[in-house]
């Protein structure tokens, strides 16, 4: 069985990928919007499956596997060399997690599009864009790397705009496209740097000859890397396509872009700075928890500011990725000072918390789906009371809330607990800079922790809870397969909380496989913190659980015999209007005007009065909370306005004028004999 | 700076002794003595009261606010003023019922759980008052909600209530009684 | 026999927390010049509710409901791990930070339960304690990470008896922690100068205005949760940042002397909380966060005089 899967298993993704991809065409063509619709994601959720059983296989039984198909395609020589080392079949088990989720969900999501809009194309990319994921993962050189990760974006920009009739999402595509060929032209220039100085594409040649590189290169690849993976992954300030782009897609894409495909960049990072050049430098590591303490606070702070509620989803993915980059940064640091152990233990953080926040945010990214289809508006301001009609929704979007919020028992948990603690190793055992920079990324993370929570309980409350602040009187709920996606991804959020001590080895497992020919100790256990105390999970589940069944026996042995009477909700007398309940914008108004100086808020009111000339009394009144989008106004624009600049000055030479060009040509060729001749 | 020192140095002292209460003082710890006690013997030593000014003077209130200063301090009989009828055993409902005010107080007795008492303070809550067949007023407590207990006066002195308040405890303490 | 201690501890501190409040209570009726209630009014006032009534409202889900039994039941899975009056080695939640996030937790459902009643008071309650429970919990996190420093000890049941021997010079970074974990405390618990807990002017309220809207039993589950979590802070506050007379045998002798000891700590506590709500104004929402930074400052001091 294993021998079988570890053979096939690769072929059998792409056969159910392409498969997907080309009946979708097929039927669409043949006008069945609907079969191709559906075939399209039931042979992703397969194709998915398949993914995970690979990824299994190779984490348990196999070992790392790899392939070459002998075909020269024409471009170069045989540039089809796939390997799943532990980290790939680490990030394809992610991948296929979520692509299973998405896909289920996806099924009946369709009938939503279907009759606006032609559905083949959708079902193409879609598969596509799973498809390249993976390939970017198993990639075992530079130039198939670069491929798939141009058909990743390409694919996923398709599907970014697959809702064309609003101009919005047209123009959210263009940016997304933009920043990410922005990106990978930093990579294009890393990879042909590599390939000047080895003389080869291939990943292993890299890393074999990674250490003999001029220190300078080195710093320039890494750089570039850093450059071109940290847009793809958004990180503050090159996350700006990441909010436009994620809620302009449907959903299960929103949720595949937010869990999974931002994570590439972290992979790739991973093979970078840990696997290619394992003495990056300390500088490397700070560099990145800086970023990453910015990321996650202001990612946050952006969140709590919104009130398009996928639009608050995609700012958490900045703080996520933010806190990605904490454990990874530590990482590095710890691996370039040559503390190993410690740095195994912030990779394992790292990676935790990389396939929970892939867990959790696929999770509220479809249970927010499920409530954007049913309502039509994607404005928290409209909502409310919802979990009387979505009861299941809203329970599945309660556990993702509290899983990223970082709440016990669950995931979000068990990985910030692990970047705290790498965090707090640093701040005892490294240099005067790293303790500061250690400090700060702890101090940020501490922050994060509880604004992400009162985020989310602006999230929860404005959505589900209390009475509706608009009649949706057609909501209900999703259908049974959207319903099991989002269960699963529940399911496995609680697994990975309060299961954590049998996952983490696992995790170990992939962390230890990157230093694995270089190093020695083995990290005394993931769940170990420096005084020899250890995190617990099913020890904080077992009490909190005891706790509530307690109280709750207690309550109905002594009160059980009381009555409860329904009545209206105490409203001080007054008729209470669902305009009396606060709004998303006026929870978080607060917390915004605390960090006013960074965020810069601008608040818009417009008053009508009754009666102009007294101003006493108050017709209509109306505020606008906005921020100032720091980033275009001091970084793009900017940039923008130099570029244009820059392209009029290089227009000077262009004359039009064909004897001026005869010029340049004649002059050109004398510089270049004079050059060859010495 | 010395000026002021001066000056507050310099101001007769106003404040009343506390022996200048004493007769009263030991009449009203008689009463008191006898509120603590059926409060702990019927109430199991817990009352707490939502006041609701219906469309009072202000009186009323002022009156029970001086229940909680330190000459009164009903809090050690175990009394307390509560900030949501839903918090409450006791509504003190003072001054007549205006008319905008009739819904407000129904809506008020409907959030109190059982067990509960309504007390109307004051002549004007009995039955209007100097108001009593104003067009204003929709009549006094009774005609509303129904009351269990009525104290005169207009307003009633923080003595008058806390002799009422007994009678409160023991009405509710039946109350409670009644549904063990 | 640990089975024994964590059940012992789970009864405790529930059935000490109503007298600390009434302790509270009694102090402040004293500094006002009145004689207040019993310090033992907390618990007829709990044992009336239980046995009142409830009214709910239409507009509520099942989060309301439930809420109550998630907050008291948080705290008793805290209760078990705090430090009371003896030494123990290990306690499953007495991680630094399990403490701080299982308390969010309950923060959490308590903000939603607020958000779930449909009125106006809830929903703003809701979010002035979001605000102070995140910016409180910088503070919070690093003053008991800089106490973890000292200690060479992440777990809270284990942390006093390291602390009681440091050397001189780490008490100046401890007692600092302290002030800032003293500071987080009156933020969480909705004190001085923070959150008055005896305002009836909802405009004012911040705990208050969440809970308006409970009556009975789950009424007295709030406000016994409540408690719990003040009593939890305050023996972590004098058992870590003051870590001395705690017993280190099970002998009753010794248990009896260190809970004397811990008695009279609480009491010193208790005293300071009432003193400075009898003396104090509270503050304006917008400078509650400068009074939280300065905690969160104050611990990132303790932990660079630590670390250095």
């Amino acid at each position: 069985m294993v021998d079988f899967i570890a053979q096939f298993g690769l072929f059998a993704i792409f056969a159910f990928f392409t498969g997907g991809a080309a009946l979708s065409l097929i039927y669409s063509a043949y006008g069945a919007e609907r079969e191709s619709w559906i075939l399209s994601h039931l042979f992703a959720a397969l194709a998915s499956l398949c993914g995970l059983l690979l990824a299994g296989t190779v984490l348990f039984a196999s070992g790392p596997l790899s392939f070459h198909l002998p075909f020269s395609l024409g471009i170069g020589p045989d540039i089809l060399r796939f390997q799943i080392d532990t980290l790939a079949a680490f990030f394809i088990a992610a991948i296929s997690i979520v692509g299973i989720a998405a896909s289920l969900f996806g099924i009946q999501y369709g009938k939503h599009f279907l009759g606006s809009y032609r559905l083949g194309g959708f079902g193409f990319f879609y598969n596509l864009f799973i498809a390249s994921m993976i390939l970017v993962v198993i990639a075992n050189n530079s130039f198939l790397f670069l491929l798939a990760w141009e058909g990743m974006a390409i694919a996923s920009y398709f599907l970014v705009i697959f809702e064309r009739h609003e101009a919005k999402n047209i123009s959210a595509g263009m940016l997304y496209l933009l920043i990410s060929q922005l990106g990978a032209a930093f990579l294009f220039a890393a990879f042909l740097i590599l390939y000047a100085l080895t003389g080869s594409w291939d990943f292993d040649t890299i890393r074999a000859s990674a250490g003999e590189m001029p220190l300078l290169v080195q710093n320039i690849v890494l750089a570039l890397a850093l450059l071109g993976f940290s847009s793809k992954a958004g990180i503050i300030p090159l996350h700006i396509w990441l909010p436009e782009a994620h809620p302009a897609a449907p959903s299960h894409v929103s949720a595949l872009m937010s869990g999974v495909m931002i994570k590439t960049g972290i992979f790739m990072l991973i093979r970078f700075f840990v696997d290619f050049f394992p003495t990056a430098g300390i500088s490397w590591g700070l560099i990145i928890i800086v970023l990453g303490a910015v990321s996650s606070l202001l990612g946050v702070l952006y969140a709590l500011s919104e009130h398009d509620i996928k639009r608050l989803l995609a700012f958490h993915s900045v703080e996520n990725i933010g806190i990605i980059f904490l454990g990874l940064g530590a990482s590095i640091t710890f691996f370039s000072a040559a503390m190993p152990a410690l740095g195994t233990l912030a990779l394992i953080a790292a990676l935790y918390h990389t396939i929970n926040h892939a867990l959790f945010k696929a999770l509220l990214f479809l249970s927010a789906g499920s409530v954007v289809a049913t309502t039509g508006t994607r404005n928290m301001e409209e909502y409310g009371g919802l979990i009387k009609k979505l009861p299941y929704t809203a329970f599945f979007f309660l556990i993702g809330a509290v899983a990223i919020s970082g709440l016990p028992p669950f995931n979000g948990f068990v990985s910030e607990w692990m970047t705290f603690q790498s965090l707090f190793a640093g701040i005892g055992t490294l240099p005067i800079i790293g303790k500061i920079t250690f400090l700060v990324g702890a101090s940020s993370l501490a922050f994060t922790g509880g604004l992400a929570a009162a985020c989310f309980v602006k999230a929860f409350g404005a959505i589900f809870l209390a009475r509706p602040r608009h009649e949706h009187a057609h909501a209900h709920e999703s259908g049974f397969l959207s319903l099991a996606g989002m269960g699963l991804l529940a399911a496995l959020c609680a697994l990975f909380g309060v299961a954590a001590s049998a996952i983490t080895p696992i995790v170990t497992r992939v962390a230890e496989s990157l230093r694995a020919a270089s190093d020695i100790a083995v990290p005394s256990a993931p769940l170990q913190s420096l005084g020899g105390s250890s995190l617990s999970m099913s020890g904080v589940a077992i009490a909190v659980v005891f706790g509530v069944a307690l109280c709750g026996i207690l309550v109905w042995i002594i009160a059980g015999r009381r009555k409860i009477v329904v009545s209206r909700t105490w409203d001080c007398g007054a008729p209470l209007t669902s305009r009396m309940e606060i709004t998303a914008t006026g929870f978080s108004r607060s917390i915004i005007m605390v960090f006013r100086g960074l965020l810069q808020p601008s608040v818009q009111t417009d008053v009508e009065y009754h009666d102009v000339e007294t101003r006493y009394f108050t017709k209509k009144k109306k505020v606008e909370l906005s921020l100032t989008d720091m980033y275009h106004a001091y970084l793009y624009s900017p940039a923008i306005t130099l570029v244009e600049h820059s392209a009029r000055q290089a227009r000077r030479i262009q004359t039009g004028n064909l004897s001026t060009y005869l010029l340049y040509i004649f002059l050109t060729t004398l510089l270049l004999l004079f050059w060859a001749l010495q | 700076m010395y000026r002021l020192l001066k000056k507050i140095l310099t101001t007769p002292d106003t404040v009343m002794r506390r022996s200048a209460f004493a007769a009263r003082d030991s009449e009203f710890e008689a009463i008191g003595e006898r509120l603590r006690e059926t409060v702990f013997s019927s109430l199991k030593g817990s009352l707490a009261i939502r006041e609701v000014a219906a469309g009072s003077s202000n009186t009323e209130e002022l009156e029970q606010t001086a229940l909680c200063n330190c000459y009164y301090d009903v809090e050690r009989f175990g009394i307390r003023f509560v900030a949501s009828p839903r918090h409450a055993d006791a509504l003190f409902v003072s001054g007549p019922v205006a008319r905008n005010m009739a819904e407000a107080l129904r809506r008020t007795y409907e959030a109190t759980p059982e067990p509960k008492i309504v007390v109307a303070v004051g002549d004007g809550a009995i039955d209007g008052g100097i108001f009593k067949g104003s067009y204003g007023i929709a009549g006094g407590v009774k005609d509303v909600i129904p009351v269990d207990i009525e104290i005169t006066g207009d307003p009633p002195s923080p003595q008058a209530v806390i002799t009422a308040i007994l009678a409160v405890a023991e009405k509710l303490g039946q109350k409670r009684a009644a549904r063990m | 026999m640990e089975i024994l201690f964590y059940a012992f501890q789970s009864l405790a501190i529930p059935l000490a927390s109503p007298a600390v409040l009434g302790l509270i209570r009694k102090i402040k009726a004293y500094m006002q010049g009145r004689q207040g209630a019993s310090i033992m009014q907390p618990y007829r006032d709990l044992a009336k509710l239980l046995r009142k009534d409830e009214v709910v409202s239409e507009d509520n889900s099942w989060i309301f409901s439930a809420a109550p039994y998630i907050i008291f039941g948080t705290t008793l899975a805290l209760a078990i791990s705090v430090p009371l009056i003896a030494n123990f080695g290990f306690a499953p939640t007495g991680d630094i930070l399990v403490f701080v996030y299982v308390l969010a937790a309950g923060t959490f459902f308590l903000a939603l339960a607020g958000m779930d009643t449909g009125g106006g008071f809830g929903g703003f309650g809701a979010s002035r304690e979001m605000m102070i429970a995140a910016l409180a919990e910088g503070g919070l996190i690093l003053s008991l990470v800089a106490a973890s420093f000292l200690a060479g000890e992440h777990n809270l049941a284990a942390m006093p008896s390291q602390l009681a021997t440091i050397p001189l010079t780490g008490l100046l970074p401890l007692f600092l922690a302290g002030g800032a974990f003293f500071i987080a405390l009156l933020a969480e618990n909705a004190r001085y100068p923070v959150d008055n807990p005896a305002t009836h002017l909802e405009l004012t309220m911040v705990h208050e205005a969440m809970i308006l809207e409970y009556s009975g039993p789950k009424l007295a589950l709030m406000e016994w949760a409540a408690a719990n979590k003040l009593l939890i802070y305050i023996a972590v506050l004098v058992n870590v940042f003051f870590p001395w007379g705690l017993a280190v045998s099970i002998a009753p002798s010794a248990l009896a002397v260190a809970f004397g000891i811990f008695t009279a700590k609480v009491f010193a506590v208790a005293a300071v909380i009432a003193f400075i709500e009898s003396t104090m104004a509270k503050f304006r929402i917008f400078r509650v966060p400068d009074f939280l930074f300065t905690s969160f400052v104050l611990s990132a001091i303790a932990i660079i005089l630590i670390v250095l």
